[in-house]
């Protein structure tokens, strides 16, 4: 009970970033260059989503709270939803779906075709969240579920490249990213050694007392 | 506000001479502002400009329209200060820029220091409405108010040794953090063209902006302005004009020279490293508005195409 009450409140949050864009537009507040600026909040905002998502497992390490798992799907979900948006303000409030202009936009621009690469990935993720493709999927699900890393590493690249140098914001991502990949790098050589430690050590004392 | 029709942009519209008789008083004002720097401004402050969206000269066979003053003031690059617009045009009104000199110096048989108010004194300000597109592919056309370069440069002489044109913009690190900070570019800004672009009638030195004196975070209160190239060459600020026998290293060229090359001319076939310069946004224009298609030279080709006619463009981008 109190959980699903969590859960409606967290879940009203993710929709506030919306929520303020949409006031935002409603009262002209953008900025001289209002277009960009919507598109760019909606990017930062599917980023910002991925970390939070990323941040899930490691958070469940550190709590051994279980039952984290949904958030994880959850949070996904609203990254999904703030990238779609982020690439449809991109085809219509920008480019109002010129195809031509758009094609070599995307062509010329190799920052864009990270954004590609990452919004396929998370695309492919959003369509298989389902319990049910999960079991469908079995060992292959956490494979493909893994290349959320690829996802968030092609953003980063997405983000740099499109800077002329100021590098100071997509580093901050960059570093929470790295910290959050190197967390679970670090449990899993950490269980791999728990596990050697905990299964042959009493053996290997038997082999060392049998030479002596 | 889309420019649709892309033929018939004539390379500058010159305020009417009828005009801009009424017009003189307000560049005495504006000429006085510069150098007395006290409360004219109201002056101009009624002053027939176009309303953004309608056409900014009526009868004349051109459709620039006007980009609305607030963008102009608000929408702009200065790293010195900082690299993000909005905070830099805060900072920037820390610029002191009264009084101001500008050096003439180099390959010249009568250069030196010289106040604005010297500077300007031989030239006669006109009003000259030009697209300005940014390598960051969005758009905007400016009522700048300013006098040909040329005309100064010619005033100093070149010798025939003279093959370019060096400026520099003001180094204040104490005002502006970026300099303080060495971050990014080699401080002082500096920005370079060749003898015959200096030359060249489209070429400004611009004091004002939509009637009045520029603000000081459009680069007040002399800056450059080039509307075939990118908007980085169109130098801030400027407080030294040198020429010089060679090329100097321009300060975009120089960080980074695969992205930015000395001419920088408006090219939609030369993308940058990283992005496309096929289409830009122009600003002011609605959600839901397709992007301008960039023309080549900015849609000056006209007029300065024959200055590139034996050059290939992709290797001098
Ligand atoms: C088809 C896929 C995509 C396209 C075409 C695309 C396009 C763009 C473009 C054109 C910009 C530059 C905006 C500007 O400065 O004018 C941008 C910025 C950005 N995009 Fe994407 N994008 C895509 C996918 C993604 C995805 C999947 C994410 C994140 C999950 C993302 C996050 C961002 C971020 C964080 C920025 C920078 C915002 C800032 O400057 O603060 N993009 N994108």
């Amino acid at each position: 009970m109190i959980i699903n009450n969590l859960k409606t409140k967290i879940t009203i949050l993710c929709y506030l970033p919306l929520l303020w864009l949409t006031v935002d537009i409603l009262l002209s507040n953008l900025g001289s260059n209002p277009i960009q600026a919507l598109h760019i909040r909606l990017g930062d905002w599917a980023l910002r989503f991925l970390c939070i998502t990323l941040a899930i497992t490691p958070l469940q390490t550190i709590t051994s709270w279980r039952g984290m798992a949904n958030y994880r799907r959850m949070f996904g979900l609203f990254t999904f939803a703030y990238a779609t948006l982020h690439v449809l303000v991109y085809l219509s409030v920008d480019h109002f779906f010129v195809w031509q202009v758009i094609a070599i936009d995307i062509i010329e621009s190799p920052y864009i075709w990270f954004g590609v690469i990452a919004y396929l990935i998370i695309f492919a993720l959003a369509l298989t969240t389902s319990k049910r493709s999960q079991k469908y999927m079995g060992k292959y699900w956490k494979k493909l579920h893994r290349l959320i890393y690829f996802a968030a590493g092609a953003v980063i690249i997405h983000y740099f490249w499109q800077l002329k140098g100021n590098l100071l914001e997509p580093l901050f991502y960059a570093l929470i990213i790295t910290l959050l990949l190197v967390f679970r790098l670090l449990v899993i050589i950490k269980s791999r050694q728990l596990a050697r430690l905990m299964i042959p050590r009493g053996r290997l004392v038997e082999t060392n007392n049998s030479i002596e | 506000m889309i420019i649709k029709t892309k033929k018939n942009i004539s390379g500058n519209e010159i305020t009417d001479p009828q005009v801009f008789r009424d017009r003189r008083k307000l560049i005495k004002a504006l000429l006085a502002l510069t150098t007395a720097g006290s409360g004219i401004g109201s002056v101009f402050a009624a002053s027939d400009y176009a309303e953004p969206g309608r056409l900014a000269h009526n009868g004349l066979a051109n459709n620039l329209v006007l980009t609305p003053k607030g963008l102009i003031q608000n929408y702009t690059n200065y790293y010195e200060f900082s690299f993000n617009k909005q905070d830099a045009t805060k900072l920037a009104q820390k610029l002191p820029i009264d009084p101001w000199s500008v050096e003439i110096s180099g390959e010249v048989e009568k250069g030196g220091v010289f106040n604005l108010e010297d500077i300007l004194s031989g030239q006669t300000l006109q009003e000259y409405i030009y697209r300005f597109r940014c390598v960051e592919a969005w758009s905007m056309v400016i009522p700048w108010m300013g006098f040909p370069l040329g005309g100064l440069l010619k005033r100093a002489q070149p010798l025939s040794t003279a093959k370019f044109v060096k400026f520099t913009s003001v180094y204040l690190p104490e005002i502006m953090p970026n300099q303080k900070n060495d971050a990014m570019l080699d401080w002082p800004y500096v920005e370079g063209l060749r003898i015959d672009e200096a030359m060249h009638p489209l070429t400004l030195l611009a004091v004002g902006v939509y009637g009045d004196t520029l603000p000081k975070q459009n680069g007040a209160p002399l800056r450059l302005v080039v509307p075939w190239k990118y908007g980085f060459k169109s130098i801030k600020a400027i407080v030294k004009i040198e020429l010089l026998k060679r090329a100097p290293i321009t300060s975009w060229s120089g960080f980074a020279p695969k992205d930015y090359g000395f001419y920088a001319n408006v090219n939609p076939s030369v993308p940058h490293s990283r992005w496309s310069q096929y289409s830009e946004r122009v600003l002011g224009s609605g959600f839901f508005t397709p992007r301008r298609e960039t023309e080549l030279f900015n849609g000056y080709g006209e007029q300065v195409a024959g200055l590139y006619k034996h050059m290939d463009l992709h290797h001098f981008f």
